[in-house]
């Protein structure tokens, strides 16, 4: 059987002039494809099959499966150790690093080891207070923010140095991210701060959930005033909400998610509130689509992935597009 | 007027703090002889006293040693409690204010508002390097002093 190697979800891909990863997402993105990507509940245990049976699901209809780093300051299984799995079972993945926890040499350690297990791509984030979590009382490192820590790996990768200066014998290649949120203020700098993780390093972004579409297009407006879209790749984030009540419980507790009352008011008339939730991302998505300057969508459903693989078939993004074939696949049929 | 209000008043006075400082920084700079000939290892206490006096009542100043209130519309990013030193978290809240101190104006908010009323506002957009903590508690004025001085000693290094 030929596989494309575009939907080989096995890493590493043979080098392409002009890449700086060896992963499938990257080849999606700069295709001019519109990219899915879409986030994987950390499980609360040690059993490797609850990450598995929850990657089946996402792989089916994604590019690359996110793995959180203790997000909402909460802890579960670490995204490396949800990395490590996926990329043996062939999965593309995104790592997230959050400052929150590691300092700057734990950091940039684990950057050679996820590059070493066959991670692509990374996301840069800052990370959410601990006073959003389960345990306030942890203390915060914040050694790095999220643009240094992009220009600390960009280092690493392209000049094949670590922060202190140190040669690196292979350099990680890895496709940097950040995440961006047109959401929050102050508005006007957002675009401009964009623009700063951009020269820091970034070449991909995952905003925060979107439920106001005028603001994203007022953020899009001066993302494209300033080429941003030219320089990076931007993936909106969406998610579906299961009823009004959690969508009033994540605007108050989930730091950084904006959702208008309006939203909250539909999801209230609604008969079957979980449906109208539903339908409502699929809308949304169907309406970044058209946005000017977005490459893709990038899916947070939590504790819903079951429903992942249906607002993305009905929202008709991923039409002519083959699905993913097999991701455990005997090692031989794999492109060394 | 409590330690908070002046910190956000000096941010409101953020164009007259940086002409101040311009001029103050051309003098120290200019006076690197003088500072070379005490010693600028005697100096370093007494000079990081003061600085930490000026600094905090006027910054709430946290003495790390590599001053970035130029970059950042002179509110103290060492006051953000995530030490954000390149622009604000995803966490701000709608009304502005901080997502883990509820009660505190977001420092990256106020940068921002600072740094628009100031000649040399652009340099927010200049990437910071991470913090290097080995600097902490020292005095930043005689850093730049001896660093200016120097790059205008060597030809080549002339910055401006
Ligand atoms: S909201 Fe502002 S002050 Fe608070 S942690 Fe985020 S960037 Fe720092």
């Amino acid at each position: 059987m030929i596989v494309d190697p575009l939907y080989d979800p096995g890493d590493p891909l043979p080098p392409l002039p002009g890449h700086s990863s060896r992963g499938r997402l990257e080849r999606v993105l700069r295709s001019g494809k519109f990219a899915v990507t879409a986030e994987l509940n950390p499980p609360d245990s040690a059993d490797p099959r609850e990450v598995f049976e929850r990657a089946l699901v996402l792989s089916e209809v994604c590019d690359a499966i996110n793995a959180t780093d203790a997000s909402g300051a909460n802890t579960h299984m670490s995204s490396v150790g949800i990395c490590s799995l996926l990329t043996r079972a062939g999965y593309a993945v995104i790592m997230q690093i959050s400052c929150r926890d590691r300092n700057r040499i734990a950091i940039q350690g684990d950057v050679l080891g996820a590059a070493a297990m066959g991670v692509s791509n990374i996301l840069c984030l800052t990370g959410d207070g601990v006073q959003a979590g389960d345990q306030p009382g942890a203390k915060p490192v914040f050694d790095l923010d999220s643009t240094s820590l992009l220009e600390t790996i960009r280092t690493m990768r392209d000049e094949k140095r670590f922060l202190s200066g140190r040669k690196i014998t292979v350099p990680p290649a890895v496709l940097l991210g950040a995440a961006a949120n047109p959401f929050a203020p102050p508005y006007d700098y957002r675009p401009i701060h964009l623009g700063k993780k951009v020269a820091a390093g970034a070449q991909f972004i995952q905003t925060q959930y979107c439920y106001d579409i005028p603001l994203l297009e007022r953020f899009m407006a001066r993302v494209r005033d300033l080429d941003l879209h030219k320089k990076c790749f931007i993936l909106v984030g969406v998610g579906p909400l299961a009823s009004a009540k959690t969508a009033r419980w994540m605007r108050t507790n989930v730091p950084g998610v904006h959702i208008p009352d309006q939203v909250i008011a539909r999801l209230e008339g609604a008969q079957k509130q979980k449906l109208e939730g539903k339908n409502l991302c699929i809308e949304l998505i169907q309406q970044i689509r058209e946005i000017e300057g977005v490459a893709g969508v990038h899916v947070m459903a939590y504790r819903q992935e079951e429903l992942v693989s249906d607002v993305i078939s009905a929202s008709g993004i991923m039409k002519n597009r083959q699905p993913r074939p097999q991701a455990r696949r005997p090692a031989k049929e794999r492109i060394a | 007027m409590g330690m908070y209000a002046v910190r956000l008043w000096s941010v409101r006075h953020s164009r007259l703090l940086e002409s101040f400082y311009q001029g103050f920084e051309r003098i120290i700079v200019r006076l690197d002889p003088l500072w070379k000939r005490i010693g600028y290892e005697r100096l370093e206490q007494p000079v990081a006293a003061v600085e930490r006096q000026v600094k905090g009542l006027l910054f709430d100043c946290q003495m790390c040693g590599q001053c970035a209130l130029s970059s950042t519309g002179m509110s103290c990013p060492m006051n953000c409690p995530k030490n954000l030193r390149n622009g604000p978290c995803g966490g701000v809240r709608a009304n502005g204010h901080c997502e883990v101190k509820p009660e505190m104006k977001c420092v990256w908010v106020k940068a921002w508002e600072g740094s628009q009323q100031m000649l040399e506002g652009k340099a927010i957009l200049d990437v910071q390097k991470p913090v290097d903590n080995t600097l902490k508690g020292h005095s930043s004025w005689l850093r730049v002093a001896r660093e200016k001085a120097g790059a205008r000693a060597q030809p080549e290094g002339r910055a401006s």
